[in-house]
């Protein structure tokens, strides 16, 4: 055995005894190869985080500069069919706070505050006051308002942008537009009929902001905000101020509870006027009753009474069974049916069928109506639109009430005959009168405007009837009529009066329901006006007092704004000639 | 060989600026399409409350009464009205 001495300082490296221990190669391999499995980990992590995680990172790089902005839209307008504004939104501003950090302002900054919102500075501390992170101050600031607030740099105030509904004509046009609710919700009327068209669907953009908070680039893809859409009314402004300024007249004059107007276009079937009364004005709502807000033209219904009449009679000459100068008997101005006796207002001897409708007689109208059975009338009513929803699409239209003719009693179908017993809304009774006023069809209604010129409708009688109908409308209108006060000077009219009985708790009272429906010029009539007073108690209380004269008011002014020309040239040449003025 | 990477270092340098430039540029140019777009949002917005003003100022009501109150004016009944010709589409003045 060799005894090796130990190495001592200065031997050659070469000659270290290390060396000649050698390591078994595996060793070095292993740690290699952990080497490349450590290089290989990083290298699939990149390759990871570089190609198939990309999308999640660059989205985080992203969101350290990227902002998404919301870009508003504005609730469409609405336009009358001129194009005069009826309802429109502008920007204004709401002021919001988070108490905690308003509550570091100063006095003085608080009454700059409290000044420029025309608060009381008690108000102002009683919202900064509350134990919330958030609290509106004040909503619908004008836009000028809200600038000179964010000038003042005011502590934990904030402002949001938002829109505000004005109705510039008001009252004028309230039922048929409606309002909108503080979030730009229609409540009401056209407003809420056409939310879903006229709300504006805000967009977004996605962009790049420098430090001094200036859009400097639009990264992504921006979706471009939608506005609502503009809704064009069939109504006429002007139109509408006539009907509703002459109704509100009359209501006043006669102290009547209610009252309503509507204009038809009897060629295209567009509602060129809804006037009720009472009304509201939609800019400020405080104290609004629902007698108020409610449209009583179409969501109101009243027995109509006599202005039923001409449809029973056209039903009776569609069938054959009478002529316009077919004499009926209504002497001695009763009639009694089972234990039920109907009376005329005036007794009247041996009537022709068109003076049963001039004059208004309960009793010829029977007659006739007793000669067609339950089922033929109320399949004539049906298909006029009584017992039906106009389908306006407005909010609350009613169906009015028209029982199965199964059940009608003979006195039944004889007072329904003359429009008792039966009930409709005004606007169901202007549209059925588009039977007469057009060749025997009944048109669809719009309230928007449309775009044909010439609507057909269903044809319910024959254009014979309806002529004949026309003829004996006129005559009611006439000198020896039920209505001379409903004359348009200049043009030919036909219409019906009508005057119920208000059913009051079951049992029909001394209160009245006065009515008035026609049109014109008869010669190629164009127009339909209905009228109905509720409830007249200034000591008249007949249809032909109390309608008729809106109905003369209203069809002249709107005849003469919508230059139509007049058919009965005769009074005012005449009347011009007098003067020496041709 | 050395020189042919100057000039390659050179112009990549050269275009490497031009990016930068334009870049900015785009966004200088960029700030202002956007200005000038808040300016049309903003007209917009005057644009229609002055046409707000204008059907405010221009109600029927208020037509009608400074028609009547201020300038004396009436409604010509029957007598006052001539109807020049009869034609279905002529417009008449007149009536409110």
């Amino acid at each position: 055995m060799v005894v090796r001495r130990r190495p001592q300082r200065g031997h050659r490296f070469a000659e270290s005894p290390v060396l000649e221990l050698a390591l078994q190669g595996w060793r070095s391999r292993t740690v290699g190869l952990l080497l490349m499995i450590a290089f290989a980990a990083l290298v699939g992590r990149g390759f990871y985080l570089q190609v198939i995680n990309n999308d999640f990172l660059q989205e985080k790089g992203e969101s350290r500069y990227r902002r998404d902005i919301e870009v508003s839209a504005s609730r469409g307008k609405i336009i009358d069919r001129n194009g005069q504004m009826l309802a429109v939104s502008t920007p204004m501003k709401s002021i919001w706070a988070i108490p905690a950090d308003a509550r570091t302002m100063s006095a003085t900054q608080k009454q700059q505050l409290a000044g420029l919102l025309d608060m009381s500075a008690r108000e102002l501390d009683g919202k900064v006051a509350a134990e919330k992170t958030f609290v509106f101050i004040k909503r619908q600031v004008p836009p000028e308002t809200a600038e000179r607030i964010a000038a003042l740099k005011l502590p934990g105030v904030h402002q949001e942008k938002e829109y505000r509904r004005y109705y510039p004509t008001g009252d004028m046009t309230a039922h048929i537009v409606g309002f909108t609710g503080v979030d730009d919700k229609g409540l009401e009327g056209v407003e809420l009929a056409f939310q879903q068209s006229l709300l504006g669907h805000a967009g977004s953009r996605s962009v790049i902001r420098d430090r001094r908070g200036n859009i400097i680039e639009d990264v992504g893809a921006l979706k471009p905000p939608q506005d609502g859409k503009e809704i064009r009314l069939a109504l006429d402004s002007k139109i509408q101020y006539i009907a509703s300024s002459q109704l509100k007249a009359a209501v006043e004059a006669n102290q009547a509870k209610a009252g309503g107007v509507i204009v038809l276009d009897v060629q295209t079937g567009e509602v060129l006027a809804l006037a009720n009364w009472p009304t509201y004005n939609p800019n400020n709502r405080e104290n609004l009753s629902g007698a108020q807000l409610r449209n009583r033209a179409f969501t109101d219904t009243f027995e109509p009474g006599s202005t039923l009449k001409p449809f029973t009679a056209a039903l009776a000459l569609e069938k054959g069974k009478f002529r316009p100068d077919t004499i009926i008997n209504c002497a001695p101005g009763r009639l009694t049916i089972g234990n039920a006796t109907i009376s005329d207002a005036h007794p009247h001897g041996a009537l022709s069928v068109a003076q049963v409708i001039q004059k208004s007689s309960n009793v010829g109208v029977t007659k006739m109506a007793l000669t067609i059975p339950p089922q033929e009338m109320w399949q004539m009513f049906d298909s006029v639109g009584f017992g039906q929803v106009p389908q306006l699409g407005f909010p609350g239209e009613v169906t009015g009430r028209l029982r199965p003719w199964k059940n009608w009693r003979p006195i039944e179908q004889a007072t329904m005959s003359y429009g008792h017993g039966i009930s409709v809304s005004l606007i169901q009774l202007a549209r059925a009168y588009s039977v007469f006023a057009r060749d025997g069809d009944l048109i669809p209604l719009s309230l928007l405007k449309t775009e044909e010129p010439v609507v057909h409708g269903v044809p319910v009688f024959s254009a014979q009837t309806a002529r004949e109908m026309r003829a004996m409308l006129e005559m009611a209108a006439g000198p020896e009529g039920t209505a001379p006060k409903a004359r348009v000077p200049g043009y030919r009219v036909g219409g019906k009066t009508g005057t119920a009985h208000k059913l009051v708790g079951g049992a029909y009272a001394n209160k009245y329901v006065s009515a008035f429906v026609g049109f014109a010029p008869v010669s190629d009539p164009r127009l339909i006006v209905a009228v109905m007073i509720d409830e007249p108690s200034a000591g008249k209380h007949y249809g032909g007092e109390v309608a008729a004269p809106v109905f003369s008011q209203v069809m002249g002014s709107s005849l003469r704004t919508l230059g139509i020309s007049p058919d009965a040239p005769v009074q005012v040449a005449e009347a011009v000639a007098g003067k020496g003025r041709l | 060989m050395v020189r042919l990477n100057m000039i390659l270092l050179l112009i990549a340098v050269v275009c490497a600026l031009g990016a930068v430039t334009s870049q900015h540029r785009a966004r200088k140019l960029f700030q202002d399409l956007e200005g000038e777009q808040e300016r049309v949002r903003k007209l917009d917005i005057e644009y229609g409350q002055l046409q707000l003003e204008l059907s405010t100022w221009a109600t029927h009501p208020r037509i009608e009464k400074i028609a009547r109150d201020r300038l004396h004016m009436v409604t010509p009944d029957a007598v006052g009205r001539v109807v020049d010709k009869p034609v279905a589409t002529a417009k008449k003045k007149g009536g409110r």
